[in-house]
């Protein structure tokens, strides 16, 4: 009877993962083994995949100028600029709402969250808008009216700006579900913990919240830096859609992403786009060993 | 105030007991100065919070404030100059010349708009059950790999669907997916952060619970539907909104893996229309196109956002 039992317990839990495991399995874990084995071939997805070895890797980082000159630079500096920068302004527009009595704050967090309910490229009508290099472009007549600049800026043709731009839209649309996890945790931090701090002699806010908020919401920082790092993928294709061109004027604002996609489905050279996903999963894997570190709970040897 | 005074029934004595207990925790309240996080009155000294947020709120609502205004503006009012944020007039031209443009490429937008609706609404349903199901095995089941199962599910929630676009593309093509209304499903139904979301609020759901209902001899089927899930709800509400994100702005499925353009859905015949031309009347479609795509998202999370906020309580990764 008893061993009965427990087999039947066994067969159910897989009944009750199967399914979600094997979409799961076909559509994420399966994709990233073919990234990796498809990125040794010559694939056109015509002919059967030849081996070339790390020939991809040799010519990625060899050869293929517009990875190296352009994609990896603009990904890494965009990385490095929205990953943190849009994590720093959630985590301090999480902390300025918590302090805000809640209807007010319940609005407030909606318009935040706002942006990221749809992507920048979605949106990229707006931007064209507001920075269209006529006059007529808001941006161009705000800065011509207070007599900030004489004529107006090409804004999204000038490649310094474009770049720019696209982290004004990253930032914009940065507050997204992490933030959310975010202000959820400062919240729900133990109110006693303040007391007792205060009690103990802490002195101000800065040490509030170095020193009771952070620690008592680690597992929401880390859920909001995994967060961070997803939404910089938004701006897959943010340039194209802001220039307008295919590809953009000197590849400014051209992302690995943007670069994957270019091999992947414009030239169809399946293996060396597969190369350039490998680059780019791994670099994500990177992040999410880095945020770890910060917020991970530290295993006890 | 005075108006309200004249036709009000004077105070019972619990009332003006209760108010004046409640003046008391306001002043009270006041005169705390240590902590201030989830304050549970409005205050003056909240204010600087507020002037604090402003510049960011600013920021976040104008695009969305010009987005509707842009939707109504007249053509003559698109691109006048100096250009205004607000129309001086509303018309529904842009909604007129929207539905007008579709029908030109042979496929009325209404189409597009059902196509949009039956697989945003399919993926939300299979994959709130399929995820639902392996949180349920999560959080209350014990088999073998399942740590090694769920580490691996938090790892890919950074595995983001564009980074491994191109191995999908092959996968789709030899899985035959490819021109038909499941190419718009079955690739979202994946939901790492979906599945851990529901494991995590499930894992809040006391112990005693699935006991009980094991003791009275419910299968674990039963205890899922009937004991679990009406728990969980928020969580399942929360996952909804993102699957539902997730489908309503998907326009890659119906560019890449969709040949018939009877069966590509709403995003992807908009972002035709903003990368195409750039004619004055396209900007206003544009605007138009775009708010279909926001409002049914804002909508949903403005009406169900007290769930979501309940779920990311528990969202943290240890």
């Amino acid at each position: 009877m008893e061993t009965r039992n427990k087999k039947r317990k066994f067969n159910d839990a897989y009944l009750f993962a199967l399914p979600y495991f094997l979409v799961f399995f076909f559509f994420v874990v399966l994709l990233i083994f073919i990234s990796v084995i498809l990125s040794l071939t010559y694939y056109d997805t015509i002919n059967f995949p030849t081996w070339v070895g790390i020939q991809n890797y040799i010519t990625l980082f060899t050869t293929d100028s517009d990875f190296m000159q352009y994609a990896l630079p603009t990904t890494i500096k965009y990385a490095l600029i929205i990953g943190p920068g849009g994590y720093i302004i959630s985590f301090f527009m999480a902390w300025v709402l918590a302090q805000i009595s809640h209807k007010l704050r319940t609005v407030m967090a909606i318009v935040l969250y706002s942006p990221s309910l749809t992507s920048g490229v979605l949106m990229a009508v707006i931007w064209k808008v507001v920075f269209s290099g006529d006059t007529r472009g808001y941006l161009n007549y705000f800065l011509l009216n207070i007599g900030f600049i004489n004529e107006p800026v090409q804004w999204l043709q000038d490649t310094n700006m474009i770049f720019g731009i696209m982290i004004f839209v990253g930032l914009w649309s940065s507050m997204s579900v992490g933030f959310l996890a975010m202000l959820s945790g400062i919240l729900n931090v133990d109110k006693d913990l303040y007391e007792a701090a205060y009690v103990d002699g802490m002195k101000n806010r800065w040490q509030e919240v170095f020193y009771i908020t952070i620690p008592s919401m680690k597992p929401q920082m880390l859920f909001g830096a995994v967060m961070a790092v997803v939404g910089t993928f938004n701006a897959a294709g943010l340039a194209v859609a802001l220039t307008g061109s295919y590809p953009p004027p000197q590849l400014a604002g051209w992302l690995i992403v943007d670069h994957m996609n270019d091999y992947g489905f414009a030239r169809y050279e399946m293996g060396y786009a597969s190369a350039v996903s490998v680059v780019l999963l791994s670099m994500v894997m990177f992040f999410y060993y880095v945020s770890h570190q910060l917020f991970g709970e530290k295993k006890i040897r | 105030m005075k108006y309200r005074k004249v036709d009000q029934a004077p105070l019972t004595k619990t009332e003006k007991i209760r108010r004046r207990l409640l003046k008391k925790a306001k002043r009270k309240y006041r005169k705390f100065q240590g902590i201030r996080i989830n304050p549970p009155y409005f205050h003056l000294s909240q204010m600087k919070f507020v002037l604090l947020a402003l510049p960011m709120l600013i920021i976040t609502m104008l695009p969305i404030i010009y987005i509707i205004s842009h939707a109504f503006k007249p053509l003559a009012e698109l691109y006048a100059y100096p250009p205004k944020i607000f129309a001086s007039r509303l018309t529904l031209d842009n909604f007129r010349n929207l539905a007008l443009a579709a029908s030109q490429t042979g496929v009325p937008f209404v189409r597009y708009l059902f196509n949009s609706i039956v697989s945003t609404s399919l993926t939300i349903v299979l994959s709130l059950l399929i995820g639902s199901l392996a949180a349920y095995s999560f959080s209350f089941l014990k088999y073998k790999f399942k740590k090694p199962l769920f580490a691996l599910n938090q790892l890919a929630i950074m595995i983001v669907p564009v980074a491994i676009a191109v191995p999908r593309f092959i996968m789709m093509s030899s899985l035959g997916l490819t021109n038909n209304m499941l190419s718009h499903i079955i690739p979202l139904l994946a939901m790492p952060v979906g599945v851990f979301l529901t494991k995590q609020f499930m894992d809040q759901v006391p112990r005693e619970l699935y006991e009980a209902a094991k003791i009275d001899g419910a299968n674990n089927w039963q205890i899922y539907s009937k004991v679990v899930l009406p728990l969980v709800k928020p969580a399942l509400v929360t996952v909804m909104i993102l699957a539902f994100q997730a489908s309503w702005n998907n326009a890659e499925t119906s560019s890449l893996y969709v040949n018939d353009e009877a069966l590509k859905t709403l995003p992807y015949y908009f972002s035709t229309l903003t990368l195409g031309t750039s004619a004055i009347a396209a900007q206003g479609m544009a605007a138009v196109a775009s708010l279909i795509i926001f409002v049914p998202n804002i909508v949903l999370f403005i009406l169900l956002q007290k769930n979501v906020m309940n779920t990311m309580a528990y969202s943290g990764i240890k």
